[in-house]
């Protein structure tokens, strides 16, 4: 089955989700980027440009790491990680990235946009300008840039303007707003670098083909590793890149069973979390460009959505995945912020792995269905990131005294230089 | 089904019958330069001050008016409508809210009432149940930003079959092709962006305002409103002659902003439309 395959369906629809729904000013812009995707990805010439950028700047093939002692502690499945944390910039959203400023390239662009949630898609894009050399604007959530300062440090430094967005609930949807009214005004010098698997057509289609490589890789390695398939693969869904990324690598093989992992927030009945598929408040709707779940009311006007990542904490998910769940080929389940944090320790202190609080959803749901899998059974995490951007995050969660001790500190020689 | 008109500036021949909002405009045309749209978001800042703002808006001569009802991501709007879209979900506007408001407006007003807003508030209520709401309420047709034609084809046929007008959008960056399929769907009356980006930011009315009018005119019979930053009697004075209305959205809020009813009625006063 090739979902993008739109022959004998309407392009850009995924079952019922999916399209385009964008102001009539953009119609142009959009099928302009359309035509370069589809030259693109028909030219093999761009994907081994693709591949060998990527393999020099940001050091692709990731590895495979087997946890051993996580799998000993379990007592059931050996699991294995695909470990895209090593990625420049510390995560999966380089990819993407990668693949759209070179894109950028064809489209004689000069200068580029982006929405952040954690600012890992905001890094990697002021990352990824500063290299070929685009105007760079990022806009993220007010609640963002107070939650993840680390990467807005980064993001400024590399040269990228960082805009805080004060308006709805001030996170990742808000921000998509912005770049939507930006884009609307700048469109014929501007590129706009959508971070997730989601919006308007050919955005689904054109993040999920440059996240296949995760996928792809992985497939092999494992092969070559254990001379086995994986029988569960796990994922984090914000948007649902990372794991469409993955996923792709492994949907021709029936054999193997694939989980999506949202964020559960602070559980079911809380209205309080960003899982659209694993729970029941969701219902399908049109915004921000594309049909798809949403978590909204009976109005239509979008919920408020929480999590402890801030990567996750979006109000819809990528249409493929509303087909792909519909069909069953992809299952869906939620962690709770509690359980993302127990998980967490779990994992640093067995593996001296530090995967990112999205990730870490992940990682919550393999550690519950390991034990109940055989040993001669194989999971496959995707660690689409690393943990050091949450470091204020994890240090207040984890309650660490030593930490506060050690801002306050800091913050008092800035208060003394400032006097 | 009607026939399709062919419409010079001249206005109607004798003895023609159109319906909706394209009849209204035409009659009008008769004795007007040029007609004024003027816009509200419901609920912001209350209902009781949106009805102020339309009695003013009749006073002064307002012809028709666009009803936005509210949505939590606006991402056509700017940063004024942004404000006044979140403060009104925030202070508890429901679309029956909206229905309802705009029933009262359309039995008080002799202005013309469109309904203005984003997809997703039709699709949750339903296309066929939206249009019969709108049709009951009064209202004449609807503007929806980000609904593109490719998507609308039901909802374009339903509202035929209830005379309710769609109304489309044209804009600078639309090639030929494009308007030409644009004008293809047109119904009751056109909506020409008079430049990019979002509401809000005055524009300059000059020859890219011209070139633009005279695009959508060969791809339409429908009459032309121009709307985007227009905020002065100036500007209206340049669009007579070219466009049949002037649309008229985030100066008003703004004067309301700064000035409230007072304020409204000099802008409206202002624009010398009568
Ligand atoms: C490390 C990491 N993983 C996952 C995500 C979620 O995005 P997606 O579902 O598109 O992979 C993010 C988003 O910011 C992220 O930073």
């Amino acid at each position: 089955m090739d979902i993008f395959d739109f022959s004998d369906g309407r392009e850009g629809y995924y079952g019922e989700y999916g399209g385009v729904f964008l102001p009539e000013i953009l119609h142009e812009t959009i099928e302009e980027l359309l035509q370069c995707f589809r030259e693109c990805k028909s030219d093999p010439g761009f994907w081994q440009e693709y591949e060998s950028v990527l393999q020099s700047y940001s050091g692709r093939p990731t590895p495979i790491t087997y946890l051993e002692n996580l799998s000993r502690h379990l007592g059931g499945a050996q699991i294995y990680v695909k470990r895209d944390d090593l990625n420049h910039t510390g995560s999966h959203k380089v990819n993407n990235v990668v693949g759209q400023g070179l894109l950028c390239k064809r489209l004689g662009k000069k200068r580029v946009i982006a929405e952040t949630g954690a600012g890992q898609h905001g890094f990697a894009t002021a990352t990824m300008a500063a290299k070929f050399g685009y105007d760079c604007r990022i806009y993220m959530g007010a609640v963002d840039v107070a939650r993840q300062r680390p990467n807005v440090f980064w993001m400024e430094n590399l040269g990228a303007e960082v805009i805080s967005v004060e308006d709805g609930q001030k996170t990742l949807k808000d921000a998509v707003n912005e770049c939507m009214r930006d884009w609307v005004t700048n469109m014929s010098d501007t590129h706009y670098i959508l971070g997730t698997a989601c919006g308007p057509h050919p955005f689904p289609e054109m993040v999920s083909w440059f996240q296949s490589i995760i996928g792809k890789e992985a497939r092999k390695q494992l092969l070559e590793l254990t001379g086995n398939l994986p029988d569960r693969v796990y994922a984090c869904v914000g948007g649902g890149s990372n794991a469409m990324g993955i996923f792709q690598g492994f949907m021709e093989d029936p054999s193997v069973e694939l989980i999506g992992c949202e964020a559960g927030g602070k559980g079911v009945g809380s209205y309080m979390h960003s899982a659209r598929l694993a729970y029941d408040d969701a219902k399908v709707g049109v915004a921000q460009g594309y049909k798809t779940y949403f978590l909204q009311n009976d109005d239509g006007n979008m919920s408020e959505t929480h999590s402890v990542a801030a990567g996750l904490d979006y109000i819809g998910i990528n249409p493929i995945f509303s087909y792909l769940w519909e069909q069953g080929k992809v299952r869906f389940e939620a962690a709770t912020d509690e359980e993302v944090k127990e998980a967490l320790k779990l994992v640093m202190r067995t593996e001296g792995l530090i995967p990112a609080l999205e990730t870490t959803h992940g990682f919550v749901t393999a550690i519950k269905e390991a034990p109940t899998l055989g040993k001669n059974e194989i999971i496959l995490i995707n660690q689409s990131g690393r943990g050091d951007k949450d470091i204020f995050t994890i240090a207040d969660a984890l309650n660490d005294s030593k930490w506060k001790k050690f801002i306050d500190g800091k913050a008092q020689d800035y208060r003394l230089e400032r006097n | 089904m009607e026939k399709i008109y062919r419409w010079q500036s001249t206005g109607l021949q004798a003895g023609e019958k159109l319906v909706g909002i394209e009849s209204f405009i035409k009659d009008k045309r008769r004795k007007k330069d040029i007609l004024v749209m003027g816009h509200v978001v419901c609920g912001y800042p209350s209902f009781e001050e949106n009805f102020s703002a339309l009695e003013i808006m009749e006073d002064a001569g307002v012809d028709l008016v666009e009803l936005q009802f509210p949505f939590s991501e606006p991402s056509a709007d700017g940063p004024l409508f942004v404000k006044a879209n979140e403060m009104s979900i925030k202070s508890g506007t429901t679309v029956n809210m909206c229905f309802e408001f705009m029933s009262k407006v359309t039995k008080r007003f002799s202005f013309k009432v469109l309904m203005m807003g984003y997809y997703n508030t039709i699709f949750q209520l339903g296309e066929e149940a939206f249009l019969s709401r709108l049709k009951d309420s009064g209202g004449e047709g609807y503007i929806i930003p980000d609904l593109p034609v490719e998507e609308a084809t039901k909802l374009h046929t339903l509202s035929r079959d209830l005379d309710l007008d769609p109304i489309i959008l044209m804009t600078q960056t639309s090639s030929d092709d494009r308007l030409k399929k644009l004008g293809e769907s047109s119904r009751g009356m056109v909506y020409a962006v008079a430049r990019k980006g979002v509401t809000g930011s005055k524009t300059t009315m000059d020859e890219s305002i011209d070139s633009l009018i005279s695009r959508c005119r060969a791809n339409t019979s429908v009459p032309l409103g121009v709307g985007f930053g227009i905020s002065s009697k100036s500007d209206l004075d340049f669009l007579k002659g070219k466009a049949d209305v002037a649309i008229i959205g985030t100066a008003a809020l703004q004067a309301w902003e700064t000035s409230h009813a007072n304020g409204y009625k000099n802008f409206f006063e202002s624009l010398q439309i009568s």
